[in-house]
């Protein structure tokens, strides 16, 4: 094995039970939960947008993007701001509260399940001492096409 | 690599440069005896090249280089102005335009200019050959290290004598271990640029560039500035070890001058030549504008900012009047005053010429006349005219298309015209002016104008109006069937304007910016399109209207009226809710079904507040549950990500820092 492993910087949030990662370079900042507008006919998850320091930011709900169950935001909710491209959304987590170095060795490909037909925004599993950390592919979490999927499959 | 800081700079200045030889290539063509116009091209060319080679792109300056060549051959009277010539050079640009484009894109600048520098040279030798012997003279004095003047310079400086304005010679020496003394001898320049003018250096401009010089150069400098100062400023440029600064003076140097014979012959008939030359130093210090760059970026960003203020502004006033205390309130309104005069500065350095559209179009008219066969004679007007830098990005392509149909549809060629006894040049005129909030654009013919009955026909034809609706169209509207989609007049389709796509683009392009476009044509005389846009995207007036707990902007340009009707006026026809106003059958969208706004209670009021929207000639009533009043707001988008919602072109933020979205009520009306 080299000397050298590769390490990445992720920021860890949690959603339901689970914790997941995102590489820091793709993080602008953290947000406490704040008053959004709803958007008409926007996609099922877009929650809407948010006034986040005078620029219009898009807002998506993970649990929702996830189909998990919807709960009421805490205290501990959070607004991950991302960049990815020349796009800025943020996405609202059940709490963000640490960052962790993963060895690039650490991550595994996600574990293939069957009927997983949304598992490409998930980029790997990085198991970190007795923690799971699911890592996203933030472009498949946001992109278009996942967009119309959802849009034909709802309609 | 350490240029890469420099890079934007190359970018925004050699654009500039080739601007200024387009354009004056352009008058050269029309006025092709006025040298001085040669020079300005000429001087803009060697800036970019001596920029070009800087930075290493080496195509580009090897072309611009070529270029100068048969430049210097039309400024020594070798090379005619012929149309033949001015396609080259035209070309040339045109090569030179793609490669900073690509240089911009962060390409190499690298492309193929093997074609055109043959022809380049065809021409700069296909004349010259004849007159060899004279090239060889003008060749001469580079290679002389003296400081002998020609004509030129010398008028320059006597001229410049005669402003009260000091020569100075001098020399600077570089320090022994200098590695880019082409960087150090552009950043001399660039000082001495600053508090003067460069006659002439020795070793010249080209070896400079090159490097092919020791550590030391020498040259000539006109300027107000003191010598010592001068010098100061000089030694500043690092790795400089000496500058030796002295006045220098004309009559030394004569007897130089008259060693080279060919040059002193000429000598003493400054008198026409002086005057050109007077044009074109005076025209220098008009250039000079106190002006700097500065990144759209940064002043989006400073507007981002401004806004916030603008926001926590809100909360200061709401504050204040609940503390009821005299200082702090005095403190508010002062703060306020001057935030909204900030906000005006603010504004106002968004806006740019429309120049920058407008300057590219003299040479597309050229060419296509040239495609056609045509002749053109195209005149810009106004454009000086300044709009929100939003707006100019936008606008540029439904122009082009406008234009592109005015020649190619509306003016006839020079055969017809002479038949129906017109003069064989067509007239285009393009012009823009400002009136009240809006910037008009008007694209003007003297061509055939439109046929109504052909316009008639094909649009029945294509199904665009039925027979019967054919009957009780205006003229007004029969001309504005062009630019409904799926239409093209011209007997076949061409390349210049049968594209594919029709004069509906440009139509919904400058509707989507919240402007209008108008036709006016009468037969055989011509046709005008006039064009009403915003002076600014980023600042609108709206009615803030309140839908259940949502608020939103409807933009005040589209809105007619506002009213409150009863439930016993609303009508229905086709199944669909329509109000009598003032005459017309409107029909009602309720925004509370578009929108799906979630209700919780199912009230049912007797009065319905209507917000009377038109798109055209069209109108709709926007069922709504409550007006707020009318406000500006900053206008913003949603972002990359929500980039196609129907029926909301942006969203704005609110005095209590909420976001509001804005109706686009264009998408409502069919």
């Amino acid at each position: 094995m080299s000397e050298v492993v590769q390490n990445e910087k992720v920021i860890v949030f949690q959603l339901k039970d689970e914790e997941y990662g995102v590489p820091i370079e793709h993080v602008g900042s953290i947000e406490r939960i704040q008053e959004i507008t709803r958007v008409p006919r926007a996609p099922r998850f877009v929650k809407g947008v948010m006034n986040l320091r005078g620029v219009i930011t898009p807002i998506i709900d993970l649990r929702e993007r996830f189909d998990l169950e919807q709960t009421a935001y805490t205290e501990s909710t959070r607004i991950i701001i991302v960049t990815i491209g020349d796009k800025n959304v943020g996405m609202i987590v059940d709490a963000a509260n640490d960052v962790v170095d993963v060895p690039q060795n650490q991550v595994e490909p996600s574990p293939e399940v069957v009927g997983s037909v949304n598992a490409d925004y998930i980029r790997g599993v990085a198991k970190i001492d007795q923690r799971l950390l699911v890592l996203l592919n933030l472009d498949k979490v946001l992109t278009e096409e996942e967009f119309d999927h959802l849009s034909t499959v709802e309609s | 690599m350490e240029s890469n800081q420099y890079l934007d700079i190359f970018i925004d200045e050699s654009k500039e440069n080739l601007q200024v030889v387009n354009d004056q290539l352009l008058n050269l063509e029309k006025d092709s005896t006025n040298l001085s116009i040669v020079d300005e091209i000429f001087r803009a060319a060697h800036t970019l090249k001596g920029m070009a080679a800087t930075m290493g792109y080496e195509d580009l300056s090897d072309l611009t280089h070529k270029m100068e060549n048969v430049l210097d051959g039309i400024r020594q009277e070798e090379l005619s102005v012929t149309t033949d010539v001015m396609d080259v050079l035209l070309d040339s640009v045109e090569y030179l335009e793609d490669m900073i484009t690509d240089i911009s894109e962060g390409g190499s600048g690298a492309k193929e200019v093997e074609e055109i520098v043959s022809k380049l040279k065809t021409i700069e030798s296909g004349e010259a050959v004849a007159e060899a012997s004279s090239v060889e003279t003008v060749n001469e004095p580079t290679s002389n290290n003296s400081f002998s003047i020609d004509q030129f310079e010398r008028t320059v400086l006597q001229q410049a004598e005669s402003d009260g304005q000091s020569i100075y010679q001098i020399r600077v020496a570089l320090t022994e271990d200098c590695l880019l003394k082409v960087a150090r001898v552009y950043m001399v320049f660039e000082v001495l640029e600053q508090n003067g003018e460069v006659i002439k250096s020795v070793p010249t401009v080209d070896e400079l560039e090159n490097e092919a010089f020791d550590q030391v150069f020498e040259l000539i400098l006109v300027s107000s500035e003191p010598a010592q100062d001068l010098q100061a400023k000089i030694l500043k440029v690092s790795e400089v070890s000496q500058v030796d600064v002295e006045p220098f003076s004309l009559d030394s140097k004569e007897v130089e001058e008259d060693v080279e014979g060919e040059v002193a012959a000429t000598i003493q008939t400054p008198e026409s030549s002086s005057d050109t030359k007077e044009d074109s130093v005076e025209s220098k210090k008009a250039v000079g504008n106190k002006t700097i760059r500065v990144n759209i970026d940064r002043l989006d960003a400073l507007m981002n900012l401004f806004e916030e203020m603008v926001i926590d502004r809100g909360r200061l006033e709401q504050i204040s009047d609940e503390l009821d205390h005299n200082d702090l309130k005095g403190t508010v309104e002062r703060i306020s005053r001057i935030s909204g005069d900030l906000q005006n500065i603010i504004l106002t350095m968004r806006m740019v010429p429309i120049d920058q559209v407008f300057n590219r179009f003299p040479r597309m008219v050229r060419q296509l006349t040239r495609d056609l066969g045509k002749k053109i004679d195209m005149q810009i007007e106004g454009a000086e005219t300044e709009l929100d830098r939003t707006v100019i990005d936008e606008i540029g392509d439904p122009l082009v298309h406008l234009i592109r149909n005015a020649v190619d549809h509306g003016i006839e060629t020079p055969d017809q015209r002479l038949e129906t006894g017109k003069n064989e040049e067509g007239k285009l005129l393009l012009k823009a002016f400002h009136s009240g909030n809006h910037v008009f654009v008007q694209i003007k013919d003297d061509g055939k104008g439109i046929n109504q009955d052909k316009v008639l026909a094909k649009a029945i034809e294509n199904g665009v109006i039925t027979q019967e609706q054919s009957t009780s169209l205006t003229s007004k509207q029969i001309n504005e069937l062009i630019l409904e989609s799926g239409f093209s007049t011209a007997q076949e389709v061409s390349d210049i304007s049968g594209r594919g796509v029709g004069l509906d683009v440009v139509k919904s392009t400058i509707e989507s910016l919240g402007g209008s476009i108008e036709i006016e044509s009468e037969l055989g005389q011509g046709t005008t399109f006039t064009i009403q846009l915003p002076l600014t995207l980023s600042i609108i007036s709206v009615m803030l209207v309140v839908i259940e707990n949502e608020t939103y902007a409807i933009p005040l340009s589209s809105i007619i009226e506002t009213a409150v009707i009863k439930k016993s006026e609303i009508m229905k026809a086709h199944n669909k809710e329509v109000i009598d106003f003032r005459g017309n059958i409107v029909p009602l969208v309720d925004l509370k079904e578009v929108f799906e706004v979630p209700s919780d209670h199912e009230v049912e009021d007797e009065f319905y507040s209507v917000v009377v929207v038109r798109k055209g000639d069209q109108m709709a009533g926007l069922v709504v549950d409550s007006f707020i009043g009318q406000q500006e707001i900053v206008l913003k988008g949603l972002g990359n990500y929500l980039s196609n919602i129907f029926a909301i072109s942006g969203a704005t933020i609110l005095g209590n820092g909420e976001v509001a979205l804005i109706v686009d009520s264009n998408a409502l009306i069919k």
